[in-house]
């Protein structure tokens, strides 16, 4: 297996992860074409009301922010299916403080296509009226999507749960983003959730789970760049 | 005036004792103080300000004392409130004096962040007579739930450093809790301390009350100081911050005075000046280093030595500015520009504590603009002119914080409340509906499109009032009381490092000592191997760990790569910077200037042009292959820096491809690959129109989207309104993690709600604070149509002065996509070689 960087122009560049094509998308999804198969991390919806529940009054809007997002790649790829890889909720009691109008979308963006909810830590089960199916786990063209990576995968892993990002700095200015970290074995997607934090590539939850052959793919304001390791720095 | 009262035989006594006699402006308080009015004293240091503060509340409580004790009456009569906790202790000392020595039956006692709890208990139960403390612990003693019968027989208010105060939200604060305390004790009169300021009215009314403002006794000053700058041998720099040339001559100051005070203007300054003050420092005269930044206790030593008399000079910033008596100073030395007029004359006011000795002072211009600067700011002391802020107006995140803790006491009623708050003078103009959207904010989160109803914070009861609904909702007002935010600080510590293998790096680790603190966004500038200046030494970045920056000793002789902090933190004041102007359009005033620097004007009239006074200079030439564009507005640089990221979007827009921009206090440099000389003489590219107003229309808000220095100004805002805890309970998150999240809060709020009230109250305070949008504003109206443009061949004389700056400052201009995708490119090269 090697990672062939395989590009075809600026927006759509694929990166191979074992047999399963990849193209990480400017959105923090990940958009598998062979598969038609659009994969999204920890949208963490309903965060602003879960801390509210604790008194902090973070802005109502941040399911309705990633839904939309998550709507938008949803109309670029159209794609065939869905899978939430965990997290999907920031608490369980988020599933039933979804508000009817983010409910409709989320009914919208289900309609006439597959959909699975990958369990996270957050979410260990998914309500029956939000729609799609819902697994632990799944496998794709040898490949496995999971919520939290594995210590040792035996196979190409795709996971989220850590929220990367990624920091480098030139010409004195630095940018901190949300990125996508690749090796030839694993694929960590950044969240997608509007009020998900981040966690330094550079953190120590990360070494273990990349030697050799770590990429950080950043996302841009207008596509998403591929980053040497070695012009990442830490918090 | 009234006729001034005789004072009681205890107190002639003792003024006699010591061979004085009360002044005439302590007898007028004492008047003032007993017809039931508040006042406000204007007097310059040294003419006995605190104890004309205190009298009316000492002769008050000793005619009373058989009456209260008769009463059994053990209420607090007099509540003393300095901005520095330092200040307050050091009054209380100050005060034991007369009341040991005359035997006087009053207690007084301090009440800071570090009062133990039981003594805080204590105190409220059984108040001292005199209760000293800052606006911060004051506000927890409004919000306390029994607050109403605390100070129900508050008899005296007394703020001191009043101009100091005002003008930031600590004087918000200050100003609502003020309001509170008049509905809560009916009879209180307040007397305000200050400096001379330049329109006393604004604290008269901040005082008393917007409709009932207080009365006024000024003490003229005494003699006048005496003021020099410092005429020395070695050439002035073109650029520059460090006043590297002027050490010599400045240790010679310090060796012939017994005390000098060397004031800077940032930290930064003060290291690099104590660094080179040292390295000269042939007869080991004993000099200190007094900074923000540095170890508490370390700061303590200092100030026990200074006064001590151990000490002969003390490097400092504007931790020294306010009025702590910390020992005979003789000399302050101003190093780099003043910045504004009144300012210098508080520094100068340290010197000499006697009013009717003349203070000495040494200014120290770094570079050749600032000694305009300084010359300006000498006329303007010579004329006593004053250039302190304009009085404020109130931010409504600091109103949502006080609306939290007046719920947390008995409850309010929103009608009274809302006339109450706009008694305090910062917000005598707040509308209802303003008032009412914070109520929201703070009951709720006052979002227009969804509710928080029943999480609520607060709740109206049967009566109408509202109150917190909730033991914790008031822990969590406690916990974060305060208008202070401190930037995002990392601690520095100086790690021991371990060897290694041989063959590999050197490990550092953890366990050394602390040696103070940085923000966040200093370190974020710093690679690791960089060596800086801090606590007096040449330390060596090795990297962040948690929440520390980890440094080293560097090797003796390294150079230290001094981080450049321009001219430091406050912008030149908008009068000063009008002087500079006058100075440079009239070449008669050119004879009182320095020769180089009067020939440097005059090769600037010769290679290029001088602004006349209204004008706006705008220079432009090539230079190595790039072309520039220098203009000279001299409004500071905050307003420069929101100015350039302005200029850069609509030179982008106009097709000239600029590449960045740099500025200092005085004007701002942006360079594009297009000849911007050309673009203009064929029309391409009109001045006019570059520098039209309308740039503060849709490109600022454009730019605000995604500005940093928005999303920091935002972030203040979150934190003094509630909206985000100092700390999330329970959580362990460091500074540098909220920041990432209030960033977010701040995109999905902006996108879904941009008239909520927390983003109303964000850019009120951008177009004053770190974005200066108001001077930029201003700047724009009053530069239209007086836009003089000159192509150069080559840099001007002045315009060496700002591309200096380029190399020291970051640049800007850069947008994201063009970093990632040259840190891409990176790779690629690699891949490719």
């Amino acid at each position: 297996m090697t990672l062939a960087a395989a590009e075809t122009g600026a927006a759509q560049r694929v990166v191979m992860l074992g047999r399963l094509a990849l193209v990480p998308d400017l959105s923090g999804a990940l958009w598998l074409p062979e598969e038609r198969t659009l994969v999204v991390a920890d949208l963490h919806l309903e965060k602003g009301s879960a801390y509210a529940s604790r008194g902090v009054f973070l802005p109502p809007y941040d399911s309705a922010a990633t839904l939309s997002a998550l709507t938008a790649a949803v109309l670029r790829h159209r794609p065939r299916r869905v899978i939430a890889l965990g997290d999907s909720f920031h608490d369980e009691p988020g599933q039933a403080r979804l508000a009817e109008g983010c409910r409709n979308a989320l009914r919208g963006l289900q309609q006439g296509r597959d959909w699975l909810w990958i369990t996270g830590n957050h979410d260990r089960s998914i309500l029956p009226r939000l729609g799609g199916d819902s697994a632990a786990a799944a496998e794709i063209a040898g490949v496995q999507l999971r919520h939290e990576p594995s210590a040792s995968p035996e196979a190409p892993e795709i996971a989220g749960h850590l929220h990367p990002v990624a920091k480098l700095r030139l010409r004195g200015r630095a940018l901190r983003r949300r990125c996508f970290a690749l090796s030839p074995l694993r694929c960590i997607m950044p969240a997608m959730g509007a009020y998900a934090g981040g966690l330094n590539l550079r953190d120590r939850a990360f070494a273990p789970l990349f030697g050799q052959g770590l990429s950080a793919h950043m996302l841009g304001d207008g596509r998403v760049f591929r980053i040497d390791p070695r012009l990442l720095l830490p918090d | 005036m009234t006729a001034l009262p005789a004072l009681p035989d205890a107190f002639s006594d003792w003024f006699a004792s010591r061979g004085w006699q009360a002044r005439p402006h302590q007898l007028a308080l004492l008047a003032e103080a007993r017809a039931g009015r508040s006042t406000l004293l204007v007097a310059p240091t040294g003419a006995g300000k605190t104890l004309a503060g205190f009298l009316p509340s000492l002769v008050e409580l000793t005619e009373r004392a058989p009456l209260r004790v008769a009463k059994g009456e053990r209420s607090l009569h007099t509540l003393y409130v300095s901005p520095l906790k330092a200040l307050a202790v050091d009054i209380a000392r100050n005060l034991d004096t007369p009341i040991r020595e005359m035997g006087l039956p009053v207690s007084v006692e301090t009440r800071t962040g570090d009062t133990s709890a039981a003594k805080r208990t204590r105190q409220i139960q059984r108040p001292p007579d005199i209760l000293l403390t800052t606006p911060e612990q004051l506000a927890l003693l409004v919000s306390h739930r029994d607050a109403a019968s605390f100070f129900a027989g508050l008899r005296r208010i007394v703020l001191d450093e009043l101009h100091a105060l005002v003008t930031s939200k600590r004087g918000d604060l200050l100003a609502l809790d003020l309001a509170r305390l008049r509905v809560l004790a009916p009879g209180v009169s307040a007397v305000g301390l200050s400096a001379t300021v330049r329109a006393p009215r604004d604290l008269q009314l901040y005082l008393g009350g917007a409709e009932t403002p207080a009365g006024l006794v000024t003490v003229e000053g005494g003699a006048s100081p005496r003021i020099g700058i410092l005429d020395t041998d070695t050439r002035l720099p073109i650029a520059g911050h460090t006043t590297a040339h002027a050490m010599r001559d400045i240790y010679r100051a310090i060796a012939s005075h017994k005390l000098t005070l060397v004031f800077v203007n940032t930290r930064m300054q003060a290291e690099f000046a104590f660094q080179a003050l040292w390295s000269i420092n042939d007869e080991n005269l004993p000099i200190a280093l007094h900074h923000g930044s540095l170890d508490a206790t370390q700061r303590r030593k200092v100030e026990a030595a200074m006064a001590e008399g151990r000490l002969k000079a003390v490097v400092c910033t504007a931790t020294l500015d306010l009025g702590i008596d910390w020992g005979d100073v003789d000399l302050v030395v101003n190093l780099g520009a003043p910045k504004g007029a009144s300012r210098l004359m508080q520094r100068i006011g340290r010197s000499n504590h006697r009013m009717d000795e003349p203070s000495q002072a040494l200014l120290v211009p770094s570079n050749r603009f600032e000694l305009l600067e300084c010359r300006a700011a000498l006329e303007a002391v010579q004329e006593a002119a004053q250039d302190t802020a304009p009085a404020r107006i109130g931010g409504l995140d600091v109103l949502a914080q006080h609306v939290l803790g007046i719920a947390c006491s008995d409850g309010f009623d929103a009608d009274s409340l809302y006339r109450e708050v706009c008694t305090a003078a910062p917000y005598a103009e707040l509308s209802r509906a303003d008032f009412d959207a914070v109520l929201h904010f703070v009951a709720t989160g006052g979002y227009a499109l969804a509710s928080y109803e029943r999480f609520a914070k607060l709740r109206q009861d049967k009566a109408g009032h509202w109150r917190a609904s909730h033991a914790r909702v008031i822990q969590q007002y406690r916990m974060n009381v305060g208008t202070i935010v401190e930037s995002s600080m990392l601690k520095v510590r100086l790690s021991r490092q371990r060897a290694a293998r041989p063959g590999q790096p050197k490990l550092v680790t953890r366990g050394g000592r602390v040696l103070g603190e940085v923000e966040e966004y200093f370190a974020e500038t710093l690679t690791p191997g960089d060596t800086f200046i801090f606590a007096g030494e040449v330390l060596r970045f090795e990297g962040i760990s948690e929440n520390e920056a980890l440094c080293s000793r560097a090797p003796p002789g390294t150079d230290p790569k001094i981080p450049s902090y321009a001219g430091g933190k406050f912008p030149l004041s908008t009068f000063l910077a009008a002087r500079v102007r006058r100075l440079l359009a009239n070449p008669a005033e050119w004879a009182a200037l320095p020769e180089e620097v009067a020939s440097w004007l005059h090769a600037q009239r010769l290679k290029s042009r001088l602004p006349k006074s209204g004008e706006l200079l705008v220079e432009t030439f090539p230079r190595a292959g790039r072309f520039y564009l220098v203009a000279y507005p001299f409004e500071g640089r905050l307003a420069h820096q929101t100015l350039g990221m302005l200029l850069t979007r609509r030179l982008e827009r106009a097709r000239m491809k600029p590449l960045g921009f740099v500025c200092n206090d005085y004007g701002i440099a942006v360079w594009t690959l297009a000849d911007m000389s050309a673009a203009i003489a064929r029309g391409a590219l009109s001045l006019g129109d570059l520098f039209d107003q309308d740039m503060l229309g849709d490109d600022l808000e454009a730019w605000l989207a995604e500005s940093a220095l928005m999303k920091r100004t935002f972030r203040a805002c979150a934190i003094i309104a509630g909206l985000i805890e100092r700390r999330f309970p329970g959580q362990e998150k460091s500074g540098r993690q909220v920041t990432m999240s209030t960033d977010l809060v701040y995109d999905v709020l902006r996108r879904h709600e941009p008239e909520h009230v927390l983003l109303k109250a964000a850019r009120a305070d951008a177009a004053t604070g770190l974005l200066d949008i108001q001077r930029l504003g201003q700047m724009l109206t009053r530069i239209s149509g007086h836009i003089v443009h000159q192509p150069l061949e080559r840099v001007s004389p002045l315009g060496i002065s700002v591309m200096l700056e380029i190399g020291r400052e970051a640049v800007y201009g850069e947008a994201a996509d063009d970093i990632l995708a040259e840190a891409e490119a990176v790779l690629i090269e690699e891949a490719m070689a």
